[in-house]
């Protein structure tokens, strides 16, 4: 057993930000992540950081403009904890040496975004991310922090108190990918989740491979409610074939929407009439599909962008890499044509629920970046908000867990204070379907009770190794077992929450999706992983990581459902409308004993010298 | 699903299984049967799956390196053959995650963003380093051969180990240094758009380690740094907020007996690279820096 005060998991941008805090602290803390931390999908980030740097801008206005993006459904202490604390992160990776783009008088660039009042963008071409990446990998590397690069976490260490309020997270378990060994890391302080987004659920995605919600669906499992998991960003400009993203930059830039009559549909048709090609996501989204589905669509799928008038001097020096997606991934020149794009699944609002510290209602869990919930994004989450919401709560997680004290947090996390029972109709039974498979050679069910009572006394190192045990008996299970193959059931999935989860949704669709999720749970329980050996064993990582698929694939399904309004990245074809009067709250999903339970609570709207009244959104 | 009060919610104790042995060894024997029917059914359409591929004019053939070191069979090196339908646009990524999903899933290969950026699947392929998610099949002259990187040690199939690479990268301190931060938290360094364009290029490098592969002279000797690792001394040596003193500390580094003085400007480097880094120009220009500034030569 390994044994650190601080581990993250997660090697993205939330996860180093959290560990180089957790030193900065003076803990011995440590970095377990399923890819070596170059490889972290933070680094595919093309647009930029949003901070208020400038004379003329301000951290209020950022967190207004946050809200408004929000569509007033973002926390506010959490939204201005971001808008506060970016400028001084942004100004830090610069004093780290991160390549930003600059102006005349040797500063950084700023650019305008969707949805900003102020061009406030930071960037570093349309390669933000990578620079970003690279900047902390490299203070990591100075800091001599320890990275176990190629370590599959696949369970928390949690004790098993009733209430999860009660409960503490003590460490991970983790499957060493090289060798096969399962090992526990005990964690004398705290456990940060920095597992990045949960794109795989979907089959048309700008996500990485690897993006498949570890973080989310674990901390689900082990009690910590997830939050909104209704609301996925859809960017409206992914390759077709690919999914591969073309960054907002280019609008930002300039670059202008067509269908195929040429005609500049934003404006034309009057989806934005002010903001047009950079009115927010959601909005780009839904007209471009609407687009496609009334006929003006090219190919009955995508529409076009195009930048060319923007000159290839200034293409080359913004967009460089823009040139190069389109080329490699689609064929297609921007230089010479306009680039085909048509919305894909982007990015996940919801997550793993915390306050603005990034804590948990698990004494010892945090969570940061996307793969958590601070609710900074509400129901949309604005251009340029993801990078400074990994650095500034990757930094705040990483300090509380090695023990600074930030203060009370506003929000309150758990079943705690003020909060609501809520109820949906579901065509079948979410949740588990039964623990361990039916024939007794039980294979993955990775969920557990988690509340048995039975050790409440246990020590913090009894719960590792009781939760080592456990999955080294689950990954025995599954080696010895030749049974159904993972793939199968995850592209399943996958095209059903594209098909009914996607930018529309509606009531009959949903349930259908529910009803493909219970057969692929059922299906999934004759998993088993082909591959014999204990090297490199992708076939048992993909088998573990198709179980989070699952969980949180119904999660998504489930919010949406129950959310019967219009709001932010969510449209109900039978719901058009906002409504304030009983929807000012977050969906709310605790796993209680392997089946979902549905609450709300409301949004906090008051900040810290206002309250936010809902205005109409828009552009 | 229902509502649940936090309160009224009724326990459930566990209900354990007691149904008598003999009846679940049935039951499971029953299941053994069951799958080994479905396994010999879906082998068999697997492979009618590859014949019909294989028949079919729009196929692709790969010949893909196999080697595992703990599975009989898998020992002794080998290539498989598989043949994948193709669709317009497809890459060798693409293809790979075909034959594994649909034909192999013990076929092992790195790979995660898809989109050129992770830089987790430089492959040989066709008898150079290529990246497999940004190469199109449609570029390729088949049947398409798809090995690890050369010069490294496989640790499976087509996953190597990266341990030696990751190693030469942390020897040039790759780090900013500056002892010159401007006063007051919120103020940046400045630096002028002609300084960071110089470095720009250098900054690209997403550590796949094809250049490394391809490089004769890394091969040979272990201890040179290698492309990428100059590459990335390059990019803190030309930022000019690191000041003249870091510089002279970086040339000195670079300049050790297994830094740039090794390289023999064969271009293989620059070749392979996806992200189309001049590499030998960075190296070639970091000699003349270093004799510039009258450093020791050896």
């Amino acid at each position: 057993m390994y044994e650190h005060d601080v581990i993250v998991v997660g090697a993205g941008g939330a996860g180093l930000r959290a560990a180089i805090a957790a030193q900065e602290e003076g803990a011995d803390v440590a970095i377990v992540s399923k890819l070596h931390p170059v490889r972290s999908h933070t680094g595919a980030a093309e647009g930029g950081i949003n901070a208020a740097l400038r004379e003329g801008d301000s951290w209020e206005s950022h967190a207004y403009d946050t809200m408004k993006g929000s569509d007033y459904l973002g926390d506010a202490p959490a939204i201005e904890t971001l808008a506060q604390d970016s400028p001084e992160e942004v100004i830090q990776l610069e004093h780290w040496g991160m390549a930003f783009s600059r102006d005349d008088d040797g500063r950084v660039s700023q650019r305008p975004f969707g949805g900003l009042s102020f061009p406030r963008t930071t960037y570093a071409g349309a390669e933000t991310g990578h620079q970003l990446l690279h900047t902390m990998y490299e203070q990591l590397v100075k800091r001599g922090i320890e990275v176990y690069d190629e370590w599959y976490v696949s369970n928390l260490a949690v004790s098993d108190e009733e209430n999860p309020e009660e409960r503490t997270c003590h460490g991970v378990v983790a499957y060493d990918i090289q060798s096969g060994e399962v090992e526990g890391f005990r964690a004398r302080k705290g456990v940060v989740l920095a597992t990045g987004g949960l794109g795989q659920v979907y089959d048309h995605t700008t996500n990485a491979v690897a993006n498949t919600g570890d973080g989310v669906a674990m901390a689900y499992r082990a009690g910590v409610p997830i939050e909104d998991m209704e609301f996925i960003q859809f960017h409206p400009t992914t390759l077709p074939s690919t999914g591969v993203l073309i960054t907002e930059g280019v609008r930002g830039e300039g670059g202008i929407l067509y269908n195929s009559e040429g005609e500049r549909f934003m404006f034309e048709h009057g989806y934005a009439n002010n903001a047009g090609e950079l009115a927010s996501r959601d909005v780009v989204s839904r007209a471009e599909l609407t687009e496609v589905n009334e006929g003006r669509g090219i190919e009955d799928e995508y529409v076009h962008l195009d930048m060319r008038h923007l000159g290839e001097e200034r293409i080359v020096d913004r967009l460089e890499n823009i040139v190069h997606l389109s080329e490699d991934f689609e064929g297609v020149d921007p230089l010479e044509a306009p680039m085909p794009v048509k919305p894909g699944q982007h990015y996940a609002m919801g997550g793993v629920e915390t306050d603005e510290n990034g804590e948990t209602c698990v004494s010892g869990l945090y969570a940061a970046g996307e793969c958590a919930c601070a609710s900074v994004h509400g129901s949309n989450r604005l251009g340029g908000n993801a990078l400074p919401e990994l650095i500034v709560f990757g930094a705040r997680a990483g300090h509380h867990a090695a023990g600074r004290d930030l203060g009370e947090a506003k929000i309150e996390t758990g079943k705690r204070g003020e909060y609501e029972v809520g109820e949906v109709d579901t065509p079948v039974s979410p949740g588990e379907v039964g623990l361990g498979s039916p024939s007794g050679d039980a294979v993955a069910d990775g969920g557990e009770k988690a509340a048995d009572g039975g050790a409440v006394a246990a020590t913090g190192e009894e719960i590792v190794q009781r939760a080592l045990d456990r999955e080294r008996a689950r990954v025995d299970r599954l080696l010895n077992t030749d049974g159904v193959n993972h793939s199968e059931i995850r592209s399943d999935v996958q095209q059903s929450m594209t098909r009914y989860v996607n930018v529309f949704r509606e009531e009959g669709g949903l349930k259908e999706a529910l009803r493909d999720i219970r057969e692929a749970r059922e299906r999934y329980q004759e998993v088993g992983v082909s591959d014999p050996s204990r090297t490199f064993n992708t076939d048992l990582i993909h088998t573990i990581e198709t179980r989070n698929i699952l969980d949180l694939a119904e999660a998504i399904t489930l919010g949406a459902l129950a959310r019967d309004e219009f709001r932010g990245a969510h449209w109900r074809k039978e719901h058009q409308e906002r409504k304030d009067d009983s929807w000012l709250k977050h969906t709310m999903l605790s796993w209680n004993d392997g089946e979902p339970e549905l609450w709300f609570r409301p949004v906090i709207l008051e900040g810290e010298g206002k309250t936010y009244e809902p205005k109409v959104r828009s552009y | 699903m229902s509502t649940q009060v936090p309160e009224s919610k009724e326990q459930t104790e566990s209900e354990p299984e007691t149904k008598p042995v003999s009846q679940g060894k049935q039951k499971r024997d029953q299941k053994k049967r069951e799958r080994r029917e479905r396994e010999a059914a879906e082998a068999e359409e697997q492979s009618q799956k590859e014949e019909a591929a294989k028949l079919a004019e729009d196929s692709y053939h790969l010949k893909v390196f196999r080697y595992d070191p703990e599975v009989e069979g898998k020992q002794e090196p080998r290539f498989d053959d598989f043949h994948v339908p193709y669709k317009q646009g497809m890459t060798v990524l693409d293809a790979l995650i075909y034959a594994r999903d649909e034909y192999d899933s013990s076929l092992t290969f790195r790979h995660s963003c898809r989109q050129a950026i992770c830089g987790s699947d430089a492959m040989f392929v066709n008898g150079s380093q290529k990246l497999c998610c940004k190469t199109q099949l449609s570029d390729l002259s088949e049947p398409v051969r798809v090995e690890p990187l050369p010069h490294a040690e496989v640790v499976k199939d087509l996953v190597v180990d990266m341990e030696h690479f990751y190693d030469q990268m942390e020897a040039v301190e790759p780090y900013f240094q500056t002892n010159d931060l401007p006063e007051g938290e919120l103020e940046e360094q400045r630096q002028t758009r002609e300084n960071r364009e110089k470095v720009k290029m250098s900054t690209r490098c997403i550590w796949c380690g094809a250049c490394m592969s391809s490089c004769n002279i890394a091969a040979g000797n272990n201890d040179y740094l290698g492309p990428a690792a100059i590459n990335k001394a390059y990019r803190f040596a030309m930022d000019e907020r690191e000041g003249e003193e870091m510089k002279q500390h970086r040339l000195e580094i670079i300049e050790r007996e297994n830094g740039v003085w090794r390289c023999q400007t064969q271009f293989s480097c620059t070749e392979v690279c996806p992200k189309d880094i001049p590499l030998t120009e960075h190296i070639q220009e970091l000699k003349r820096e270093a004799v510039k500034n009258n450093l020791k030569f050896w």
